[in-house]
């Protein structure tokens, strides 16, 4: 029993459209954090699936890119939420308006 | 294909059906008096102190940091541990072998500057 | 295969990857000097030494025609040398330029200088891309050194709310960028540059999964070099990072991201229905040229002015991408180069002149009022990069003009080249807004302008902006410097590869 591609491209972007509408839609930077987080492994799972699809194993090679980025991207994230929560006491996106054009 | 799921469907709808059946159920017939001891978090027993959400210190934070960056490293060291075999037996071995302690030891630069710069001091 | 024959390709392939392995280990060192001797004064030494060795090789491998190494991932010699060429100045100013500005804060700083270069490798990797791997890695390796610069000097919240501004909304552009990777993979079934087009054509029917890839793709680069849909981090970030790190963000980075455009356009789509993303990007060239130089229009703060000049100055990059032939690449790849030595100028100018503890979010056009009369090295310097940012005629930026739109107007593409002359145009007001203040205002203004007698311009610094300004007034004569880059798109037109 073999599912067949599309299904896991679906799902990946429905994945992806979970996580732009979390970044785009909710106000604590933790949960932000999270979205993003969840749009990466969205994509990791379109490699991983175009790759087994077409035998080619490039595709898995980038997901360990893909993983270690992320991490150290969450990594730097929380850095910079704590840093920020030291100095304002918040984590919601929008206590954040020193700057406006 | 997608006919091969119906029995997966099937048991999704029996399982949803059986444990919303049973709540309902619950609710319908099961007699509710609420009293002050009855809705109390520990019904018998101590009274509770203060709430339960507290904040947690922000030196968690520090430990996930630290932990998440040397928790994903080990995905590059599993393919190279289960490929290993077969480098040895192509005769690669030894390159193998130096460029994955090369790998170790950029991370135990970053370990190094953790403990010195006090990362990994809880308090 | 044979160990003699395996040794030669691994010397192959670390002298092709010299620059980036230089680099890397060069940060290394850094960081584990700095945690046994904080803020030693080597650290900025080794550092700006390291820069010149790498900028030495790269020089050497200028005449090498275009190579792969590391099995296709990354491209060596030729047009990516000219590129980390460009790349290691934009560092080597930026170190320079930082040890005045960190000494002055007092802090102990010493990793600002591992991780500018951790930024650089990651540009070089970025700008010598042969594959979507290294864009990727490339690209993020670059982008989270740049995240942790911006936030690491704290004075005040500006700093680190910049960096949360840099961060959230470059991550969520990566998220994008990867869906487009992972798309054209998809569309492919390669990840190597040169074999996207044959692979495209292979897999046959993937028009819609293709062009979404490349849109994605696209997205992604566009933030990184803050062309106008996607430039709102830009101010914002500009002026709440460090100065001289915000001179290095809008040259190195926008250098290696527009080098890996190129890269990309030239090697993996090619003429692959050229049209359609000729269009795209011509819309986005046109609105990124117009609105940048309008917004730059009302600002006050200077840095933040400066952010929106850098935005506009992507577009006219852009404009060169648009024509998509061989003189076009080449002159983008000149612009870059001479753009770097102005931006690099003038927000060293801007980071010098922050005496009074003030932070560059504060420094406003009136605060500069007589300071080219008081400090006449700064005022003349300055003069020259703001009329070098201009376009007018004797200095470098009027030749990376004449660089970017004459292979446009070649193409075809007549009507944006007026847009973007109009524009330039425009720009004129304000960048002669700070030579007026410089020059014509009354020298005490306000108080805070009084102390302004006392600070000292750092002889090294005040050395590296004079450099600048220097290559800046002969640039446009040498004309070896102006035709590099044509060379190798030209031996691509005669059947090599570049």
């Amino acid at each position: 029993m073999e599912i067949a591609l599309s299904w896991y491209l679906t799902l990946a972007a429905v994945l992806f459209a979970i996580g732009v509408a979390g970044v785009l839609l909710r106000s604590n930077l933790i949960i932000i954090l999270m979205s993003v987080e969840l749009m990466l492994n969205a994509v990791n799972v379109t490699l991983v699936a175009f790759s087994q699809s077409m035998g080619d194993v490039s595709g898995q090679i980038l997901v360990f890119f893909v993983m270690s980025v992320a991490a150290a991207e969450a990594a730097i994230g929380l850095a910079i939420v704590i840093a920020i929560f030291r100095n304002k006491l918040s984590v919601d996106i929008n206590d954040f308006n020193l700057f406006k054009w | 294909m997608p006919a091969d799921f119906v029995p997966l469907l099937l048991m999704l709808v029996l399982a949803t059906g059986l444990a919303l059946t049973l709540l309902l159920a619950a609710r319908w017939l099961g007699p509710r008096r609420a009293n002050p001891v009855k809705v109390s978090t520990y019904e018998s027993g101590m009274d509770p102190i203060g709430t339960a959400r507290q904040r947690y210190s922000v030196k968690f934070y520090l430990v996930a940091m630290i932990f998440i960056i040397f928790d994903v490293e080990v995905v590059f060291l599993y393919p190279w541990a289960v490929s290993f075999q077969e480098f040895l037996a192509a005769g690669s071995g030894v390159g193998v072998l130096v460029v994955v302690t090369i790998f170790i030891l950029v991370l135990a630069v970053g370990l190094l500057y953790d403990i010195k710069k006090g990362g990994l001091e809880f308090d | 295969m044979d160990l003699a024959g395996a040794y030669e390709g691994i010397l192959f392939d670390v002298a092709g990857g010299f620059t980036l392995l230089l680099l890397m280990t060069a940060g290394v060192v850094c960081i584990v000097w700095d945690i046994f001797s904080n803020d030693d004064p080597v650290l900025p030494v080794l550092a700006a030494m390291t820069c010149v060795v790498a900028a030495g090789w790269e020089v050497r491998g200028l005449d090498a025609g275009s190579s792969t190494a590391f099995y296709d991932l990354i491209r060596a010699y030729g047009l990516t040398s000219y590129i980390n060429i460009t790349l290691l100045i934009s560092a080597l100013v930026s170190i320079v330029l930082s040890v005045p500005y960190l000494n002055r804060i007092r802090r102990g700083y010493g990793e600002v200088y591992a991780l500018i270069l951790f930024a650089t490798a990651g540009a070089v990797m970025l700008a010598s891309a042969n594959s979507l791997v290294t864009v990727f890695v490339g690209l993020e390796t670059m982008s989270i050194a740049l995240y942790i610069l911006v936030g690491l000097v704290r004075q005040g919240g500006g700093g680190i709310e910049s960096a949360l501004k840099y961060f959230l909304l470059g991550a969520f552009s990566t998220g994008f960028f990867l869906y487009g990777i992972a798309l054209l993979y998809g569309a492919t079934g390669t990840m190597i540059l040169p074999d996207l087009a044959a692979g495209f054509e292979a897999r046959g029917s993937m028009m819609l999964l293709f062009w979404a890839g490349v849109a994605l793709f696209l997205v992604g680069f566009l933030f990184k070099v803050s062309a106008v849909p996607f430039h709102m981090w830009t101010p914002d970030v500009y002026q709440g990072a460090p100065t001289p790190l915000t001179g290095y963000m809008s040259t190195a980075s926008k250098a290696a991201a527009f080098a890996a455009l190129i890269l990309v356009l030239y090697y993996g789509l090619g003429d692959l229905a050229a049209t359609k993303w000729q269009t795209a990007l011509a819309v986005v060239a046109l609105v990124t040229m117009v609105g940048g130089n309008i917004f730059a229009l009302v600002q006050n703060n200077v840095k933040r002015m400066l952010a929106y000049s850098s935005v506009a100055h992507a577009g006219y990059v852009l404009v060169a991408l648009v024509a998509g032939t061989g003189e076009g690449y080449a002159g983008a790849a000149y612009y870059l180069l001479i753009y770097s030595f102005m931006n690099l100028g003038a927000f060293g100018v801007m980071a010098l002149l922050e005496w009074d503890q003030k932070e560059g979010s504060e420094q406003t056009i009136d605060s500069l009022s007589g300071v080219g009369l008081r400090k006449p090295i700064l005022g003349v310097v300055m003069t020259v990069f703001m009329f070098s940012l201009i376009g007018f005629p004797p200095f470098g930026g009027f030749f990376g003009k004449i660089a970017v739109f004459a292979p446009a107007i070649e193409a075809g593409f007549t009507w944006l080249v007026i847009v973007g002359v109009l524009a330039s145009a425009l720009s004129g007001y304000y960048y002669l807004r700070v030579l007026y203040v410089f020059w014509m205002r009354p020298q005490s203004w306000s108080a805070p302008q009084v102390q302004a007698h006392k600070f000292p311009v750092p002889s090294l610094s005040a050395a590296v902006l004079v450099a600048c300004a220097v290559v800046l007034t002969v640039i446009g004569f040498v004309p070896v410097v102006r035709d590099l880059p044509m060379v190798y798109f030209d031996v691509a037109f005669t059947g090599g590869t570049p």
